[in-house]
């Protein structure tokens, strides 16, 4: 790579991309990468291995980035206490407070950066969304944001062309009344761009703004507005809840893309001591995926999503909610659902105003208005309900399809796409690339070089969350600032910047745009509140607004139902989620979230058609097999995958697959669903029909289907009915049989010092992939791509196991976090025979990475296999941008060594320097927490000093549920685990 | 061999050991092989070295593919890994068994017919030795460290070796038993290589033989040290053969993962070390008894005793088989139960199956002196053997490391062709150095035979007629 | 000292008697005669004969092997070596906590200390037993008899060496014969 140097210091955007065309066009440098492709294709035993491509994609623009790598010329403020950032020392790192939203969901982060260049993003502990806890998605933007494939030309129908060009081409548009003139955003959660949003409208009176997100809260919104003749935000107070029902919503996981609902719900989900466990909630899940909320609840029931409706209607009615409405059992699994809605009912009547019933987003309004009657008719107190601080009446699918009507007339001469990718992800039915081709103008701002970008008339590189000023209010109205920490590597541009620029034809900062905006809004010392702001992540000044006392308007509910009321489905159902990975496909090109696992079905690096056994079983279909979906003039194939639970007759995919312009990781990877997505089937749609097409494909899990995904009567993963952990605290000890170990030595004792040690609840662990990502970004672990997976080569040092229990028709499931156990006697340090792995004073297993020969025999030997070997060279080819996200803390390692969770030791030493330094002996109990543990929303992991009684591990290892996997071997493991207590209803249990 | 088994006076009951009945005769017989002018090598020999060495140049590509790319060129994964590689290394190392223990426990026990055998048994010994060698050495994720395995003092990090891994005692035994299996060897050659010495008129090979047999002339009073010291290195291999295996065997026994973690191993391993190493010299004497024409020198007689010892150590071997089962159910331990009930019938019940059958019931035939007669039979057997241990190598490692503690890391091992090549360019460069020592070095320990010669002239006299009209 | 000087102290050349030699073509004639040559009061005889020749030790009395002395010594040197590299590393030059295992323990030095008892006792065994014989040596006078090359293929030799009290040119030669010695020859050294 020393083959090109390009010197680029401070350069600003355009500059920038000059120096890009040039870099492009070096002779050299084609030389170089067409030497460099082909030159691994052996060893990767693939050619097309993901982690090749990962590795290579950064070839072209790894370079420039390192030099474009600046602080912002705008003053930042760290959110790291006491520190500025004019006196900051080289080597320390800072932590700056941002914001981001996604689908309307809004959370405050931290980034932690080194020398200017951010390494890893956790939540920010003073946001009320986030509170320290961070996503797995949004941890890994950290990566797009070094991904060498995003966008970083300016581009004329999808050809290359420059800055200038563009910029006469805007001075040409003629806007007049702005009748031509149409805005299609994201869900906009931004106040400045809301106020822009507003002068704009103002300025142009027949300009529209449409709002369109292909994963969104629109139908919440709907709901309310069909209950109480308003749209207004739902707020669930998931701790206060005593009884939960989720009608098709996994709040858990995929519908919540932020860490805030997990973190409520969980603090009744925590067993710290005795009368906790009277406080537990109990979770009911009505679904038709498997999905998390699924796996954690206490009783699930597996129905199509289009029979939910039905299920709400009996529920209000059997509630007696509304006069008029009465139960009907449509037959079939008529029996349990009967059983289930009783005893849901009762439960729910006993619970009153502790009792909480939520509708997922996928479900229409009729859903989620009918679920506002039942709370109301219950008199819930857990649930409230604000206006929207920013309008949202013209958004959602039929915003988009009178736009895209506009558009085919021709009515439309200025399109401006701020961020999204509407061509991949629109529905099928709108046709949306052709409407666009009828836009005189339309000017792409995006991330990546997609779909869009190729369709639109002009594409702008898009600035990254990190690179980029503005702000952002959660549905409440708590507003944060979205500060940068780096200048935009790509001179990216924000949708502040362009949305001035195009009406107003003049070029301000965001920064600039931004900051007089909120400084209007203060009051007092403005810049003293501005810089309160940035360093707090939230702003004081900024009203969160008050729940509104609404009543559920009858009459108008029943008669808007009773047209809502659909006829019963028939066909194979087919519904659309949003991927643990890609979201909507957004992070399509990210390496860290393909190889994340999906938590239920540990599928990687794509996505798959979820089928039931018993379709499968109908349709003579196993894993891999390539089915065809049709329906009407739509079609799609995707591989097929069973789903243990999943709903009969329906089909589950998640969105954001299947990309054909996109970057070198997310290209062609799984099947692209929005092929058969149709505004009259948006969530979900009756009618497909279902067609082998003999055609396989090779899915990559990271557990064995079949025998990898139960437990085979082993106590691994331990749970037990409350009520029974009350009856027999030992139930839980009494699963294994522990004999008691004489060592013929005299063992080694840990009584000194700190002994560190780990406590893992499995009780409040949903099993989301924060943890494994969190490890990812704070460790430098390897992306190994689809090929290495499937050798069982992953690289996660913690890993999230799944087991279901029972019937392959409603199985149960248990999430099991697994990181490095630190047996006090490591069997996997006796047969290293270098001497490579050996105990540490504070009985950590470290691992001496620069000594390791690489026998492999530690692995053999673990019982837990945690250790992972580097069995080629991960890092190969690493470009220096890619490089660039490495904690410097955490050293690479080389091909050939073996590694391993090591409880975050750079922390920990990291922490006792700071100790020293302040004259300090003893640590703090929490004053360390491993990167799993400060990512978990639902505190599930605990880690600290054993040795100190008062410490919150050493208490949690006191409590009767907690035992140590494979105890039997001897090897006193320090992680220990907290047994998952589950709180079911006796009457369905009896 | 069809020559021998035309030949009635070779079936006769309980026939004289050596078919020869003069020294000088005896001299000829087996130097003329080294000699190569008075008996040309047939063409057949270069023909099959040739092939060989070809074979051993595959290996030589693997290997720098592997080196210079990693580990993962191989099909090793989490959970497994060790596959072939170790695998490969143990079955060589067993094959390495015979070679010393026919020599020396047999020279203790004063077992005649072990002369015609000992030194191609002892040299396939030094051989497979070196192939096994080559696995441990390069499955290593970083063989240009593998010099840390010693305890050599190295000023990288100096750190010492970890002497509670059995991994390092396998360094101690392996290297150990390649350099007394070689002294042994070499010791037993010395006398030969001047008999070849005083024959050749070459000055050439003089001088080579001459530099080879240190001045060796026979005089009694070296032969007196010589006896001694000889009977010393049987001595002392005998235990060591016997440790090298329990040694290798406790890289398995001493762990914790169900198959592996078993007492039973180092005898079990021990005596399947013996079942296979007889094999493989049969498989080899067989070859060269053709080859090179030695019906004279390895006679039927002897073959038989290689059988009757292949019978019952295959049949311990089956007793081992049959206490690991009862045992894992007998502990009532659930991972031991599951491992032995998925070793049967799990994914890789075709490798338990080919192995309980090579090394169980094949050798079972044995039983009939007809089947220990019959050269195609043993020829047969001893490949079925070889392979049979192959698997239960396999099946031990490999397998158990597939389905272990936590179902959610339970695997399955592919071997890729960088496995196989490399596997079958170490059988390449064992036949190698197989066929140049019985082309270039005396097959047979000439003075050993003599020895044995003269006694039998004390024995039967009056059988000298015989022999006579035999010839 | 000079190339003369050095032949002279070790008894070689052409103005020097090494011994007389004479051959026979089977052992038990060798270990007969040797049996007679020595009642005849020669006390300096030696044989060299293709294979170790049953009873000629007694016959013309070379004396027992000392190597299996030097061999116990140099095993429990082994042992020692062993167990002591162990202790070292494990318990005073580099103390690690190893699986929660002792820095040093009897136990695990067992399968090391075995195998190098068995190196050391190999090695002693193979150099003492050359040192003790006195090889490798380029030059014997033995070889300058006209038969010594059949000593290793079917000739057994009776020599009676030059330095022997009772040695004779003439005499010893004829007594050679007298015990049914062919070839008799007196070698020069």
């Amino acid at each position: 790579m020393s083959l090109i140097t390009i010197q680029t210091p401070n350069v600003t955007g355009k500059k920038y991309w000059r120096s890009l065309n040039q870099l492009a066009d070096t002779k050299e440098f084609r030389d170089w990468v067409h030497h460099e492709f082909p030159a691994n294709a052996t060893e990767m035993l693939d050619g097309n291995s993901r982690r090749t491509v990962l590795k290579l994609m950064a070839a072209s623009f790894g370079l420039a980035g390192l030099a474009a790598c600046n602080r912002p010329v705008e003053h930042i403020l760290p959110n790291s206490a006491g520190t500025e950032a004019d006196n900051y020392l080289p080597g320390e790192p800072f932590h700056f407070a941002t914001v981001m939203s996604i689908g309307g969901h809004v959370t405050g982060l931290l980034v932690e950066t080194h020398d200017g260049r951010p390494t890893k993003i956790e939540g920010n502990p003073d946001h009320p969304h986030s509170l320290g806890a961070a996503t797995a998605i949004q941890q890994a933007l950290v990566l797009g944001m070094y991904d060498p494939d995003r966008s970083a030309k300016v581009l004329q129908g999808g050809k290359e062309s420059t800055w200038p060009a563009l910029e006469s081409a805007v001075q040409k548009l003629s806007l007049g009344d702005g009748s031509g003139l149409r805005f299609l955003s994201g869900f906009v959660s931004s106040p400045t761009l809301d106020s822009q949003r507003t002068a704009i409208l103002k300025k142009f009176p027949k300009a529209k703004w449409v709002e369109y997100e292909a994963l969104s809260r629109d139908n919440e919104l709907a709901g309310a507005n069909m209950a109480f003749g308003q749209p207004l935000y739902v707020h669930p107070k998931w701790d206060k809840a005593k009884v939960v029902v989720s009608l098709d919503h996994d709040f858990l996981n995929l519908d919540a893309p932020t860490p805030f609902f997990t973190l409520a719900f969980s603090k009744r989900r925590r067993v710290g001591s005795e009368e906790d466990l009277d406080k537990m909630n109990r979770l009911y899940a009505v679904e038709s995926q498997f999905s998390l909320t699924g796996a954690n609840a206490d009783h699930r029931l597996r129905m199509k999503g289009s029979d939910v409706q039905q299920f709400a209607t009996d529920l209000a009615a059997a509630l007696g909610a509304m006069p008029g409405l009465n139960v009907v059992n449509n037959g079939g699994a008529a029996d349990k659902r009967a059983k289930f809605l009783a005893a849901v009912v009762k439960d729910l009547k006993a619970a009153g105003p502790e009792a909480l019933v939520v509708a997922g987003p996928r479900q229409p309004a009729s859903v989620n208005a009918l679920v506002a009657l039942i709370n109301e008719k219950l008199g819930s107190a857990c649930v409230t309900y604000t206006k929207p601080v920013i309008d949202k009446s013209n958004s959602g699918i039929d915003a988009l399809k009178t736009l895209a009507g506009e558009m085919s007339a021709g009515q439309v001469s200025t399109l401006v796409i701020l961020s999204g990718n509407p061509v991949y992800s629109a529905p099928a039915d709108l046709q949306f690339p052709v409407a666009l081709s009828k836009v005189a103008t339309s000017i792409h701002l995006g991330a990546e070089e997609d779909e869009t970008s190729a369709a639109a008339t002009w594409h702008i590189p898009e600035a990254h969350l990190l690179e980029s000023w503005g702000d952002e209010a959660s549905s409440e109205g708590a507003a944060s600032i979205q500060q940068p920490m780096i200048e935009p590597m790509y001179g990216g541009k924000t949708p502040i910047e362009i949305v001035n620029w195009v009406t107003t034809g003049k070029f301000t900062k965001s920064h600039d745009i931004v900051k007089s905006y909120w400084l209007a809004q203060f009051t007092g010392d403005k810049e003293q509140a501005w810089r309160k702001a940035l360093h707090d992540g939230v702003v004081a000044a900024s009203k969160t607004v008050d729940p509104i006392k609404v009543t559920v308007d009858t009459k108008k509910l029943a008669t808007a139902l009773g047209a809502a009321s659909k006829a019963a489905s028939t066909g194979i159902e087919v519904g659309f989620y949003p991927s643990s990975a890609t979201w909507d496909g957004r992070y399509a090109n990210n390496g860290w979230l393909q190889e994340a696992p999906d938590p239920i079905s540990k599928l990687v690096w794509g996505n798959a058609a979820m089928i039931s056994p018993k379709l499968a079983r109908d349709q003579k279909l196993t894993d891999g097999d390539i089915i065809s979906l049709t329906r009407g003039n739509v079609k799609m194939e995707a591989a097929v995958m069973v789903q243990p639970g999943h709903a009969d007759d329906a089909v589950s995919i998640s969105l954001g697959y299947g990309r054909e312009k996109c970057g070198r990781v997310g290209k062609d990877v799984g099947s692209n669903a929005n092929l058969i997505r149709t505004t009259d089937g948006f969530y979900f749609a009756q009618g497909f029909t279902l067609a082998a097409t003999g055609k396989r494909e090779i899915l990559a899990t990271t557990q064995e289907r079949g025998t990898g995904d139960q437990q085979h009567d082993r106590p691994l993963a331990r749970e037990v009915a409350i009520d029974e952990y009350k009856k027999n605290p030992k139930s839980i000890e009494e699963m294994s049989e522990v004999p008691e170990i004489h060592s013929i030595y005299s063992e080694f004792t840990y009584d000194k010092g700190n002994q560190w040690g780990m406590a893992i609840d499995l009780t409040s662990c949903t099993g989301c992939n924060a943890c494994v990502v969190a490890c990812v970004a704070e460790n430098n672990t390897p992306v190994v791509g689809k090929d290495q997976v499937l050798r069982g080569r992953e690289m996660h040092w913690i890993r999230m196991d799944r087991y279901y229990s029972g019937d392959e028709n409603d199985p149960e499931v248990i999430e099991q976090p697994i990181p490095c156990m630190q047996c006090e006697n490591a069997p996997c340090e006796n047969v290293c025979p270098v001497q490579a792995t050996s105990h540490s004073p504070e009985g950590l297993n470290d691992m001496a990475y620069n000594r390791c020969v690489g026998t492999r025999y530690c692995a053999n030997n673990c019982p837990f296999k945690v250790r992972h070997f580097n069995f080629l060279n991960f890092h190969k080819h690493e470009p220096e941008l890619v490089g660039l996200v490495y904690n410097p803390d955490v050293s690479v390692r080389m091909r050939g060594v073996m590694e391993k969770c090591t409880y975050c030791v750079q922390r920990i030493e990291e922490t006792k320097i700071k100790a020293k330094r302040d004259g300090r002996r003893e640590i703090k109990d929490g004053e360390i927490k491993t990167a799993c543990q400060q990512t978990c929303p639902a505190e599930a992991i605990v880690f600290g000093n054993i040795n100190d009684p008062n410490s919150r591990v050493a208490k949690l290892k006191k409590q009767e549920r907690n035992y140590a996997m494979l105890a039997e071997l001897g090897i006193k493991p320090r992680t220990t685990y907290l047994a998952k207590l589950r709180n079911p209803n006796p009457e369905l249990t009896a | 061999m069809s020559a021998v088994l035309q030949d009635p006076q070779l079936m006769e009951v309980n026939p004289p050991l050596v078919r020869t009945e003069d020294y000088h005769d005896l001299t000829e017989q087996i130097s003329v092989i080294v000699e190569g002018d008075v008996v040309k090598t047939p063409l057949k020999y270069w023909i099959t070295l040739a092939i060989t060495a070809s074979v051993t140049g595959i290996l030589g590509l693997m290997l720098a593919y592997l080196v210079s790319t990693g580990i993962g060129v191989w099909g090793n994964n989490r959970p497994i890994g060790w596959a072939w590689d170790i695998t490969n290394f143990v079955f060589w190392i067993g094959i390495g068994h015979a070679g010393t223990l026919i020599s020396a426990i047999l020279f203790l026990f004063r077992q005649k017919w072990r002369t015609s055998i000992n030194r191609s048994a002892e040299a396939m010994t030094l051989f497979a030795v070196m192939c096994a060698g080559i696995f441990p050495l390069f499955h290593t994720g970083r063989p240009w460290r593998a010099y840390w395995l010693f305890p050599i003092p190295n000023t990288d990090l100096n750190l010492w070796q970890n002497f509670r891994s059995p991994l390092i005692w396998d360094v101690f035994a392996v290297s150990t038993y390649f350099t007394v299996s070689l002294l042994f060897w070499f010791t037993g050659l010395v006398p030969d290589l001047a008999t070849l010495r005083d024959r050749t008129t070459n000055k050439l090979k003089q001088w080579i033989f001459g530099a080879l047999s240190l001045g060796w002339r026979g005089s009694a009073r070296h032969w007196s040290n010589y006896e001694k010291a000889y009977l010393i290195l049987a001595a002392i291999s005998t235990p060591l053969v016997l440790s090298v295996h329990s040694i290798v065997s406790f890289d398995f026994a001493t762990s914790v993962i169900p198959g592996w973690h078993t007492t039973i191993f180092p005898p079990y391993f021990v005596a399947g070390a013996i079942f296979s190493g007889f094999a493989c010299v049969m498989t080899l004497l067989l070859i060269a008894r053709w080859t090179l024409n030695l019906q004279n020198l390895i006679t039927i007689k002897h073959l038989e005793n290689m059988n009757k010892i292949i019978l019952v150590t295959g049949s311990v071997v089956g007793y081992a088989y049959a206490t690991e089962f009862f045992i894992a159910w007998y502990s009532g331990n659930l991972y031991e139960r599951f491992t032995f009930l998925n070793r049967a019938f799990g994914p890789y019940w075709w490798a338990a199956w080919s192995m309980y059958s090579c090394n169980i019931f094949i050798p079972q035939l044995y039983w009939f002196k007809k089947m220990r007669n019959n050269l195609w039979v043993m020829f047969v057997i001893s490949i079925t053997t070889n392979i049979g241990m192959w698997f239960e190598r396999f099946v031990i490692i490999a397998t158990s490391l597939t389905r272990d503690f936590l179902p959610t890391s339970w695997g399955y091992f592919h071997p890729t062709y960088v496995d196989m090549l490399t596997f079958a360019g170490t059988i390449g460069l064992f036949l190698t150095l197989f066929l140049v020592f019985a082309r270039f070095l005396p097959m047979i320990a000439i003075s050993e035979v003599k020895g044995v010669l003269a006694v039998q002239k004390h024995q039967f006299t009056d059988k000298e007629v015989v022999a006579h009209d035999l010839r | 000292m000079t190339l003369d000087e050095l032949k002279d102290k070790i008894g070689i050349g052409e103005d020097k008697v090494y011994a007389a030699m004479g051959a026979f073509d089977n052992p038990d004639d060798l270990v007969e005669a040797g049996r007679k040559i020595r009642e005849m009061g020669y006390t300096k005889l030696d044989a060299m004969s293709p294979f170790p020749v049953h009873g000629i030790d007694d016959a013309i009395g070379v004396p027992a092997s000392k190597l299996g002395w030097l061999v116990i010594w140099f095993s429990a040197l082994g042992a020692l070596t062993a167990v002591t590299l162990i202790w070292y590393v494990g318990a005073v030059d580099y103390r690690l906590v190893i699986g929660g295992k002792p820095f040093f323990d009897f136990s695990y030095t067992i399968p090391i200390a075995f195998e190098l008892t068995v190196l050391f006792s190999a090695f002693a065994s193979f150099l003492g037993m050359w040192a003790i014989n006195g090889l490798p040596r380029l030059y014997h006078p033995s070889f300058n008899y006209s038969q010594a090359h059949r000593a290793s293929d079917d000739l057994f030799i009776l020599v009676v060496e030059a330095n022997d009290p009772k040695f004779n040119p003439q005499q010893t030669a004829e007594h050679l014969r007298s015990v049914g010695a062919g070839d008799v020859e007196v070698v020069e050294g």
